[in-house]
């Protein structure tokens, strides 16, 4: 039958299942655990490190670990676990800082109210974006900072930026960093492109002058050179010369992943845009930045995740971040020992772990929906 | 004109014996069994996702077969990387994609394997290398890079490439599909000359009028089996299972 | 002025960018004003000449002499030393684990490619900062003290004070050691030359790889046979309250480097991993099909298409390095920063001047990290029609 000339097959031939030992864990372990000697040698290697280091971690995070206390007695005395307690007994402290007890629901409305618009914005699905944006980088700048200062216009006792502190302060941060860094990202993006020499210096010379020095020291500049380049009344708060410093930075790096949107839409756009006669304001505004910045969501979210994370710098220059905070509460002579740095500090990875990882793969869910969009 | 398998040289090249393969749950070959002779040019046909790719890429253990016996020029295809390695030194391919290193020039991408494999001086492997080329047409583009050469004419590399290596069995895994139209005719004159100076082939390919012309035998394969075999002619012209009748009609409109 | 005028491009154009020059010439202009007026108001100085006052504080660390009355222009480049120290020692240290943990990403061993996401996923998402302050904090600043520190074999010892590496003291041995070490490197060049004259000759291949680890080991080894030691180790030892001898370390400096090195060397195996993966799948199967085993393959198609795409952005990490290393001034650590923006600035009050300074030293760095870029990827880019 093999190897004669013709061959017309008569039945069809049965679908077998696959071979047992090609499926199931069994056959799972030996290609991904026992494929060769080495492999073999790497999976023991790791069992046995695992067993070695993982109790002893697990039993200080749970077992040994002291969950509730007044005070930090308990925890000195059992100094092989973690000292929940005090996280407890400081949560306030870290959300808040020195924030008044009764006009935390500020904080609160502030913090929701931007969670919504920015999911509102990022929902690929969502109805008018338009409207959002215009609420979200113009309207809410403005609400937030009357809301969460106060004003006696408006009948809300006024707190001051210095008892401002913690993780309201940290996540404040890197919004206004993206609130205004956006815009200004998006014109210095446009400015790179751009054929116009001067406008193009100008951009590129920005950019990478930014992106060339430490963030910390944009901070330093900005504290320190802000009040001297403006007129003596003028002089900033405190907490704003930061976000200047913020926002700038911020930027530089926003103008990059813009730029990276607007050279992958490919020419026909422009192309298109231009045959239907739409002038470069029009054009920009109703056909390419729509899409690029759809497109770059995704960078963005990104950014604002690498921002979160560089706003632990700001405690240099005098602002109590989440990370400051955490610093503060170690000092509480209340609850000093020899476990409470351990332990704020995982509890504090912990927290931007969550919140970072989870962001990104929430950005790397809407950069699959996108791309399944764009293949046909 | 067609040159017919010799009658003298009858030992199989590749002799496949109730192969099976699975993908996961997915019975991908299903009961093969195909001897192709010394000499002898079979081309594989038949809709996509029927396993002809699968079949090929077995012969040269890129694909691992799970039940069943391939042998290779008397080599029967194992676990063994040894003596895989050694099947893989007398089984030329050429791939959809060609596949070329970018990183390497012409002559480089063809001199890489006679050197490192079958450790010849430069100076032979590189003259080698260029008459090679020359037999696939485009001496001149020795120097040049894979990325400066259009589509057609780094197929020919490819094939230039893989007969530097002497191999007694090619294999084709659809050769021009990622051809502009213009550029199909060029690889085809080349794998028609090469079937003409007596290579073993096996061509996996939609270009039924180039099966009609070198080869010796036509399978045509559905569903993960081998539905007819035969020669050319008759393949074309009587098809004789309903799903080759099928087939023909939808591809030959 | 006719509307034709108004409307061409070019003039348009023109306009704008005049525009755009005299705005910011007049925001330059109104900011050098104000800041020469609030300067001269507060006396704070408007030249370089703090850059030959009399610091008056001290450095614990410096590599070049440095004492209290030195100036503020020594400090300058005490900090500026300390920084490039940490980068000296940062860079290797973080490309070695890189590499490791993104080959440990590929690696077919579902355990071993795991943990090396999880290290990757863990160490991106956790601030820098955070990090730094876990080590500094709660790992080294809770070691024992100097009494009971934790020794390594005998050489290395931890305690709060800091990491005492072992120092080499030369010996006799020494100079036979070095030449036999310097003729060893020589002498595997030269094989490795002459194996590939041969190979293209003959065909013949020779084992590289084991003659040259044979000269490396084999030649320092028999000077140390034949001539003795070439250097004796002076182990910190336990003297008072502290120890003395050895390298010490710093514990500054040691928080540093190893917070750098863990958390770049998670974005290098990224880079590392996505480069490797980069390389087309096709490039392997031809390799495969043409006979080449798996050594060759990776060796001669896998690895010079995917440093390529590694390169650049490694390059990039690097700077990155570079930059991050000043968050030493939360640390403690006397870098470029913490020294000269930190404590000069506060005690010159000459804000304009030294943060015109310290940025121009981060962007010399990173500039010519670019030009230097550029240069390879001219010189390496796949050739296209």
């Amino acid at each position: 039958m093999s190897d004669a000339i013709a061959f017309v097959r008569a039945r069809p031939e049965p679908l077998d299942p696959p071979p047992t030992f090609s499926r199931g864990a069994l056959a799972w372990a030996r290609s991904n655990l026992f494929s060769s000697l080495g492999s073999s040698l790497t999976t023991f290697v790791f069992v046995a490190l695992a067993a070695w280091l993982l109790p002893p971690l697990f039993r200080w995070a749970t077992v040994n670990a002291v969950w509730s206390a007044p005070d930090g007695v308990l925890c000195r005395q059992n100094q092989d676990g973690a000292c929940w307690a005090f996280v407890a007994a400081k949560l306030d402290y870290l959300r808040f800082g020195s924030y008044p007890v009764a006009e935390r629901w500020r904080v609160d409305v502030v913090e929701a109210s931007g969670a919504g618009l920015i999911a509102w914005l990022i929902w690929p699905s969502a109805p008018k974006r338009a409207w959002g944006a215009l609420l979200f980088f113009v309207v809410y700048p403005i609400a937030a900072f009357f809301l969460l200062r106060g004003s006696p216009t408006v009948g809300l006792p006024v707190v001051d930026t210095l008892l401002w502190g913690g993780i309201f302060v940290s996540l404040l941060t890197a919004l206004v960093g993206i609130v205004f860094s956006l815009p200004l990202g998006v014109l210095l993006a446009l400015g790179r492109r751009s054929e116009l020499p001067a406008v193009r210096l100008a951009s590129v010379l920005f950019i990478e002058f930014v992106r060339g020095v430490p963030f910390i020291t944009v901070l330093f500049m900005a504290n320190t050179m802000l009040p001297l380049f403006l007129p003596e009344a003028w002089t900033p708060d405190r907490f704003l010369r930061p976000l200047v410093g913020i926002a700038l930075f911020s930027a530089a790096y926003m103008a990059e992943e813009v730029r990276g949107g607007l050279q992958l839409l490919n020419r026909g756009q422009y192309e298109g845009a231009m045959a239907l006669g739409l002038n470069y304001p029009r054009m920009m505004a109703l056909v390419i930045l729509p899409q690029a910045l759809t497109m770059v969501i995704p960078g963005i979210v990104n950014n604002f995740v690498g921002l979160f994370m560089d706003t632990t710098l700001v405690s240099i220059v005098g602002i109590t971040d989440f990370l400051e905070a955490m610093n503060n509460a170690f000092k509480d002579p209340v609850w000093s020992g020899p476990t409470i740095m351990a332990t704020g500090y995982v509890f504090a990875g912990m927290f931007y772990f969550v919140f970072c990882y989870g962001m990104a793969r929430y950005s790397a869910t809407v950069e699959r929906t996108l791309a399944r969009g764009r293949k046909r | 004109m067609r040159a017919s398998a010799s009658t003298e040289t009858l030992e199989a090249a590749v002799e496949f014996v109730a192969v099976h393969k699975w993908y996961g749950a997915f019975h991908a070959l299903r009961n093969i069994n195909l001897t192709v002779r010394r000499g002898e040019r079979i081309v594989v046909c038949g809709p996509s996702g029927s396993g002809k790719s699968t079949l090929i890429r077995c012969v040269n253990r890129l694909e691992e077969h799970h039940r069943g016996s391939i042998v290779v020029d008397g080599v029967e295809l194992t676990p063994d990387v040894k003596r895989i390695d050694e099947v893989r030194r007398e089984v030329g391919m050429v791939f959809q994609s060609f596949n070329l290193f970018p990183h390497l020039t012409v002559l480089e991408n063809c001199t890489l394997a006679p050197i490192w494999v079958r450790r010849m001086p430069k100076r032979e492997a590189e003259d080698l290398a260029m008459k090679l080329l020359a037999r696939v047409k485009i001496p001149e583009q020795a120097g040049k890079y894979p990325g400066q050469l259009s589509g057609g004419q780094q197929q020919r590399v490819a094939i230039a490439r893989a007969l530097c290596m002497n191999p007694k069995i090619m294999l084709f895994d659809e050769p021009t599909s990622a051809l502009d139209p213009e550029m199909v005719k060029e690889v085809l004159d080349t794998m028609t000359a090469l079937a003409q100076d007596g290579m073993t082939m096996i061509v996996v390919t939609h270009e039924m009028g180039f099966a009609r012309q070198i080869a010796d035998r036509v399978v045509f394969m559905d569903n993960g089996e081998i539905v007819e075999i035969n020669a050319p002619d008759p393949f074309f012209d009587h098809p004789q299972h309903e799903r080759t009748k099928l087939f023909l009609r939808q591809i030959l409109r | 002025m006719n509307a034709a005028l108004l409307n061409d491009p070019r003039v348009r154009g023109l306009f704008y960018q005049g525009l755009l020059i005299a705005v910011l010439g007049a925001l330059l202009i109104g900011g050098a004003y104000n800041a020469y007026v609030n300067m001269a108001a507060r006396g704070i100085p408007m030249g370089f000449g703090f850059w030959s006052q009399v610091a008056g504080f001290d450095i614990n660390l410096h590599l070049i002499p440095y004492s209290g009355v030195s100036t503020y222009g020594q400090a300058f480049w005490v900090g500026l030393a300390n920084t490039l120290l940490v980068a000296a020692i940062g860079i290797p240290l973080t490309t070695l684990l890189g590499f490791a943990v993104g080959l440990a990403r590929l690696s077919p061993n579902w355990l071993l490619s795991r943990s090396a996401l999880l290290y990757t996923n863990i160490m991106r998402d956790i601030p820098l900062l955070l990090q730094l302050l876990f080590w500094y904090n709660a790992v080294l600043k809770s070691l024992p003290g100097p009494r009971q520190s934790i020794s390594v074999g005998g050489l290395v010892f931890l305690n709060n004070r800091g990491l005492f590496l072992p120092a080499p003291v030369p010996l006799s041995g020494a100079p036979w050691f070095a030449a036999a070490s310097g003729a060893a490197a020589l002498a595997a060049l030269l094989y490795r030359h002459w194996a590939r004259r041969r190979q293209e000759l003959t065909g013949a291949q020779a084992p590289v790889g084991w003659v040259s680890a044979g000269l490396l080991i084999g030649l320092p080894a028999m000077a140390i046979a034949g001539f003795g030691a070439p250097f004796a180790l002076d182990v910190a030892k336990l003297s008072g309250f502290n120890l003395r001898g050895g390298i010490p370390v710093i514990p500054e400096l040691a928080a540093l480097v190893f917070g750098l090195v863990t958390f770049t060397a998670a974005f290098i195996a990224e880079i590392v991993r996505a480069g490797v993966q980069a390389v087309a799948h096709g490039q392997v199967e031809a390799a495969a099909a043409l006979g080449l085993h798996r050594g060759l393959a990776d060796r001669l198609v896998v690895v010079p298409q995917a440093m390529r795409l590694i390169v650049p952005p490694l390059t990039s990490q690097y700077v990155n390095l570079v930059k991050n290393s000043s968050l030493a001034v939360f640390v403690g650590y006397p870098d470029l920063v913490q020294i000269f923006a930190g404590t000069v600035l506060n005690q010159t009050q000459a804000a304009v001047q030294v943060m015109a300074i310290t940025m121009a030293v981060y962007l010399a760095i990173s500039i010519a990290v670019a030009v230097a870029l550029n240069v390879y990827n001219a010189r390496h880019a796949l050739k296209e029609r």
